[in-house]
């Protein structure tokens, strides 16, 4: 029992990464029916945008220190962060400490603004072009985005950890009378759980309940009529493309102390992201955050001891056998509309 | 080709009609040639095979640094570095046997195949004699065929798989660095020394060849001291969260977790083990602990402060106070800016051993160097006594246990050496039974 | 000639020639010169061009034609290598029986998936590729390494059966004693040297005969039943016609292309690798594709020799290479040069890709057959009718509309 309650624990983690990540994806598909390949890519420059913070924090002037010396012999060069000798130590040390959450901060306008200049210069002429051009120019995209992060950062991952008051772990199981230790859970998970629903809840009130969000809908069920009312629907859209791109981006940055970022994070994160989508059936946004966290919670189930007993590797291919299951059954996903991508 | 000029204001190659017909290269071995890629009188060429893209990318680059200080040092340049330490002393910077040494590179991706393609052009094309480098198992054991059949030398770079002296082992092939063998012989003393013989372990292994080699070993060493094996789960290699493998560690009654893991599975796992509260806790009234049996410097760094205190083991660290570490972390440090790691090392090494069994053997046949290598023993490369064993082409040398610096005093000093477990310890007969099921064959010369 | 309109056998021609010139045609730099760097004229990078060339033309009868994106033909190619891998570890080195055989069981493998996948249509079609795929990688990178080798890559043991090899017979991959790694004639006029190999020509052989093959399908009845398809399925199943058939035909043909590469990879270098059949592998032929040309006849292979020949030419570009290059500049000049390189060259190369991926696609929406037709155009300064020109892929509709 307390193994069960475990896995949804960890299911529920899993799957919000997958449901944030999916739910950027579809809001692009929905409103500009571009297949962004460079979404995965969004997310690991969300991810670098809090390493960028954390780097911004930690810079440092050198004293040269005699008394010690450094590995080949010479007097040892300390560093020294502006901001503890500009704020003083206890606050410098904070801004620190607190590089991931603040990032997210900053990450908002970065990713904002990354979006625009992304729909504007180059998604922007392709809204009309097939969707093999679309992967092929997002595909590029991403690979030019992930290669100028590995030129400026390197491959090696870059630790980012969570807050001190975050580390380490909760015990679950006595609250709800396990013995100790029976079910642990880290505290920056679950920040990561409740961050990713008060996204999730954010981007569906501001579709259902802004003068915004309704004309966006309008327009993701019949542009052309929209356009034809005299609304600006690109602008709306451009805007839209941002919003994607700063949801992708804080799902990165809260991401960093569960998993170290890479320049390459985000080129793990496609294929499964894509699997997320169309399972939840494309275009349509309860759909992938549902899949999500389905997927995310039966990934969790069959990495149990047990089941692997039984079916060896199953943990390997869930998520695709689950994929081709739901896509037999249910021909356009799980909330798919019909004759959407379907071409 | 590239023949590249080591000096750095190299003659004008940028004409391309100019070098026409005055250099003509001897590769595309004809039939007169005696093996694969004969140099010719003035320049001989070798082919460092790395990873530049994808996971282990920084890791080949600082191999890819480590190899072209070694060419620097056999062409006369720098300080010498470890050429002055090196127990055998006909290198002298000259090249090797009077032929200047030049270099190609390539990428590995770390994917056999990509590797694979990457050293036959260097061979087909560029006429490299020699082919070094790699940063995985698998990708070593499959340049190592591929050397064999096209009758050139492989020096490799950082592997660690049994299988790679074991049962792929190849007549062309020859490993520096050590293996998970090795690895959990050494530890084992260790962990006993410290946290005792009444232990539960818990395995999490990447689920491909080398995660095996390395949990079959390390569980046999520990549990011939003593300890219990409670669980041994594989993790897919593409995981990136460990979250649901590492959940149901605490209450399974193991007091240790063991993680078979490497780059960036490791960092992962360490990382989220840590988050979990691991370290914390108390089990069978005794502290958890975490063994990762592989370190390297540039996951330490990328686990960051959650490696202190948990212990693994190294091929080498910089930190050793022998001559020969001395000398090349010198040399290393100066021309860098931060000392090397032990994947530099042993690729620094590797070439520097390359040339000096030319030497010896007064020819560039792989079936002379081949030769001069079995059975060669040597000292000053940073190692100490080290032995090229003939029967399986594995090193024979001490190796570090190491753990992470509590308190690190900068990026460089990440972990600390604990012990330097003598070579007597970690030596295994060439038939041991995780070794067995390989055959060396017979040297191959091409051509 | 050979079932052909005469435009089409002049087309085949050319083909053919420029198949049987590649030795010379991909060495255009002298040895020794700089430039000698940019070369591709060795064994293993032409076996390569011909190889995803039939991989490429493969996957555009599927493609090309029909409008199918699958995202997993990978999976064949792997299949293929195993197969033959396989053949040399059981009966011996000769490739013939491997290549068959790949040929079969990709087919088969094809049959199946395709069967499941067809039943969707649109990227419902391409995830499931994509899942079945990823599930064969996955597995044959773990737990069946009895089967695949795992990481390593299945390779042949001295200890293993291989009943039909003789006392006499080669130890590396043969066709009934010629070893396909051996060149046959290796000129060397004035600075230039040229490699010609037998492997490369096998390739180059079945290439050709794929390439036939391919023509003869596009210019088909079946042919034009699989464009019709992608024009418009439901306008054509309500003419009363059961398209499925035709589409799975047209997968089981792209996914025995893909075996047949796979095979051939494994003919020329006896290892099967677990990441031939990764998802990036997969991705590689659909760029392939849409680079070259999706549905143009020399796209793919243009797109294949295109990918290729950037992983192994540019990512050898190293530093040394670079002062080699620019030693004779200035000190500074030369290394502002070099240090702007480094983002393009050697361990950069992958974003040298990129751009040109993004480049390619903004400026040249037909890939790169219709850069060809463009050049062309400005010479002869009047609209051509180029053989291909016919079958540029149509702009598929906007999903909002």
């Amino acid at each position: 029992m307390d193994a069960i309650i475990l896995q949804v624990l960890n299911g529920l983690d899993k799957g919000s990464a997958y449901a944030l990540i999916a739910l950027g994806l579809t809001l692009i598909f929905g409103t500009l029916g571009v297949v962004n390949f460079a979404h995965g890519a969004l997310f690991m420059l969300g991810a670098f945008c809090a390493v960028t913070l954390q780097r911004l924090f930690t810079l440092s002037y050198t004293v040269i220190d005699e008394t010690q010396t450094d590995f080949l012999g010479n007097p040892k060069k300390v560093q020294i962060p502006y901001v503890e000798s500009w704020f003083g130590e206890d606050f410098g040390h904070w801004l620190i400490d607190w590089s991931v959450p603040l990032a997210v901060l900053f990450a908002i306008p970065v990713m904002i603004l990354l979006g625009f200049i992304l729909e504007r210069g180059l998604i922007k002429h392709f809204y009309k072009r097939p969707h093999a051009d679309q992967i092929l120019v997002t595909f590029g995209l991403a690979i030019v985005l992930q290669e100028l992060i590995k030129y400026f950062f390197g491959a090696n991952p870059i630790p980012t950890p969570a807050p001190e008051v975050f580390q380490g772990s909760f015990d679950f199981g006595v609250l709800i009378g396990f013995p100790p230790n029976a079910i642990i859970y880290p505290y920056w998970r679950m920040i990561y759980f409740v961050f990713s629903l008060l996204i999730i809840a954010m981007v569906f009130g501001f579709l259902q309940f802004t003068t915004f969000g309704m004309v966006v809908r309008a327009g993701m069920a019949d542009r052309e009529t929209v356009g034809l009312l005299g609304i600006n629907i690109d602008r709306k859209f451009t805007i839209m493309f941002g919003i994607a791109a700063a949801v992708a981006g804080v799902a990165g940055v809260m991401y960093t102390p569960i998993n170290s970022p890479n320049y390459h994070m985000g080129m793990d994160f496609l294929v499964l992201s894509f699997v997320v989508v169309v399972v939840g059936g494309m275009g349509s946004l309860p759909g992938a955050v549902l899949a999500g966290f389905l997927l995310g919670i039966l990934e969790a189930f069959a990495s149990m001891n047990w089941i692997k007993d039984i079916i060896p590797g199953i943990d390997q291919i869930i998520i695709y056998l689950i994929a081709i299951v739901i896509l037999l059954t249910r021909p356009r996903g799980l909330m798919g509309r019909k004759g959407v991508m379907e071409e | 080709m590239s023949k590249t000029t080591l000096t750095r204001r190299g003659m004008l190659r940028t004409g391309a009609a100019t070098g026409a017909g005055l250099a003509l290269p001897t590769i595309f071995t004809s039939g007169a040639s005696a093996f694969t890629n004969e140099p010719g009188d003035s320049e001989v060429v070798l082919g460092f095979n790395v990873p530049q893209t994808g996971p282990y990318a920084d890791e080949g680059a600082d191999e890819l640094r480590a190899y072209e200080l070694a060419v620097e040092h056999l062409n006369g340049g720098g300080d010498g570095g470890m050429l002055n330490t090196f127990s055998s002393k006909v290198l002298d910077g000259t090249g090797i046997l009077g032929r200047k040494v030049s270099y190609v590179t390539g990428d590995t991706q770390t994917k056999s195949d990509a590797a694979r393609a990457s050293a036959k052009s260097m061979i087909e094309k560029d006429g490299a004699i020699m082919i070094t480098g790699g940063s995985s198992s698998g990708v070593a054991v499959a340049v190592q065929g591929l050397c064999q059949e096209a009758g050139v030398i492989f020096m490799a770079g950082l592997t660690h798989s049994n299988d790679t002296t074991g049962k792929d082992k190849k007549a062309n092939g020859f490993r520096h660095f050590f293996n998970a063998y090795m690895s959990a012989a050494a530890l084992a003393p260790v962990l006993e020394k410290l946290y005792g013989t009444d232990r539960s372990a818990y395995h999490l292994t990447a689920d491909y060849t080398w995660g095996w080699t390395q949990q079959e070993s390390i569980a046999a060493a520990t549990e011939a001291m003593g300890w219990n094996t409670v669980n041994n789960v594989m993790t897919p290699l593409a995981s990136t969260d460990f979250s649901s493998y590492i959940a149901p560690v605490l209450n399974s009654g193991a007091d240790v977790l063991v993680l078979n893991h490497y780059g960036g599975n490791m960092v992962n796992s360490l990382t989220q083990a840590v988050q979990f509260g691991l370290r914390d806790k108390q089990v069978n009234g005794k502290n958890f602990e975490i063994v990762v049996p592989l370190y390297s410097e540039l996951m330490a760094k990328g686990a960051g402060e959650n490696i202190s205190g948990i212990v693994g083991s190294q091929n080498w660290d910089w930190k050793l106070e022998d001559e020969g570490t001395k000398a090349f972390v010198q040399s290393f440090g100066t021309k860098y800016g931060f000392p090397p790691s032990q994947a530099a090392h042993t690729c620094y090494a590797q070439t520097l051993i390359y040339a000096d069994a030319v030497t010896r053997a007064g020819s560039f046949n792989p079936c002379d160097v081949a030769a001069a290598l079995e059975g060669y023993e040597f000292d000053g490369l940073g190692n100490g006594p080290t032995l090229y064993r003939a029967d399986d082409h594995q090193c024979f040398k001490d190796v570090l246990v190491v753990r992470g610096a509590e308190n690190p005093e900068d990026e460089f000093h990440l972990v600390e050496i604990v012990e330097v477990t003598p070579v007597t310890q970690v030596t295994y007969p060439p038939d041991h039974p995780m070794f067995a099921g390989g055959d060396l064959g017979s040297c191959n010369p091409g051509a | 000639m050979l079932g052909l309109s005469k435009k089409d056998t002049r087309f085949l021609l050319i083909v053919i020639a420029l198949t049987l010139l590649t030795p010379i045609l991909l060495q255009p730099f002298p040895e020794g010169s700089g430039l000698a760097q940019f070369n591709a004229g060795y064994p293993d990078l032409m076996q390569r061009f011909a190889i995803f060339g039939i991989f490429a033309i493969g996957f555009n009868i599927l493609f090309g034609l029909t409008g199918y994106l699958s995202f997993g033909h990978a999976a064949f190619l792997g299949v293929g290598s195993y197969s033959v891998v396989w053949m040399y570890k059981l009966l011996s080195y000769n490739i013939l029986p491997g290549l068959i055989l790949a040929v079969i069981v990709s087919g088969i493998f094809a049959l199946a998936i395709g069967y499941i996948s067809l039943r969707r249509t649109g990227i419902y079609f391409s995830i499931l590729t994509l899942a079945f795929a990823q599930m064969s990688f996955n597995l044959a990178y773990s737990v069946l390494t009895p089967l695949t080798n795992g990481e390593t890559g299945l390779q042949v043991y001295t200890d293993d059966p291989q009943i039909l090899a003789g006392e006499n017979s080669p130890t590396s991959p043969h066709l009934f004693g010629i070893v396909m790694r051996d060149n046959f004639w290796q000129p060397s006029v004035g600075g230039w040297e040229f490699t010609f190999n037998y492997g490369y020509y096998f390739c180059a052989i079945v290439a050709i005969l794929a390439f036939y093959l391919s023509l003869r399908i596009f210019r088909s009845p079946f042919g034009m039943m699989l464009r019709a398809i992608k024009t418009n399925q439901t306008r054509l199943n309500y003419t009363g016609l059961h398209s499925r058939p035709y589409t799975l035909a047209a997968f089981v043909i792209s996914g025995m292309y893909a075996g047949l590469a796979g095979g051939l990879l494994a003919a020329m270098d006896p290892l099967a690798g677990a990441e031939r059949m990764q998802w990036t592998a997969s991705g590689e032929v659909v760029l392939m594709t849409i680079l070259g040309g999706a549905g143009t006849l020399m796209g793919p292979v243009l797109g294949a020799g295109f990918i290729k020949y950037f992983e192994n030419i540019f990512s050898k570009i190293n530093d040394s290479v670079l002062h080699g290059w620019f030693g004779w500049m200035p000190d500074g000049m030369e290394d502002a040069i070099i240090s702007v390189s480094h983002f393009f060259v050697g361990k950069s190369w992958h974003l040298t890709l990129g751009l040109l991926f993004m480049l390619v696609v903004i400026f040249l929406p037909g890939g790169l057959v219709e850069g060809g037709q463009r050049i062309a155009r400005m010479f002869r300064r009047k609209k051509t009718s180029d053989s291909d020109a016919e079958h540029h892929p149509k702009p598929a509709p906007h999903v909002g509309e």
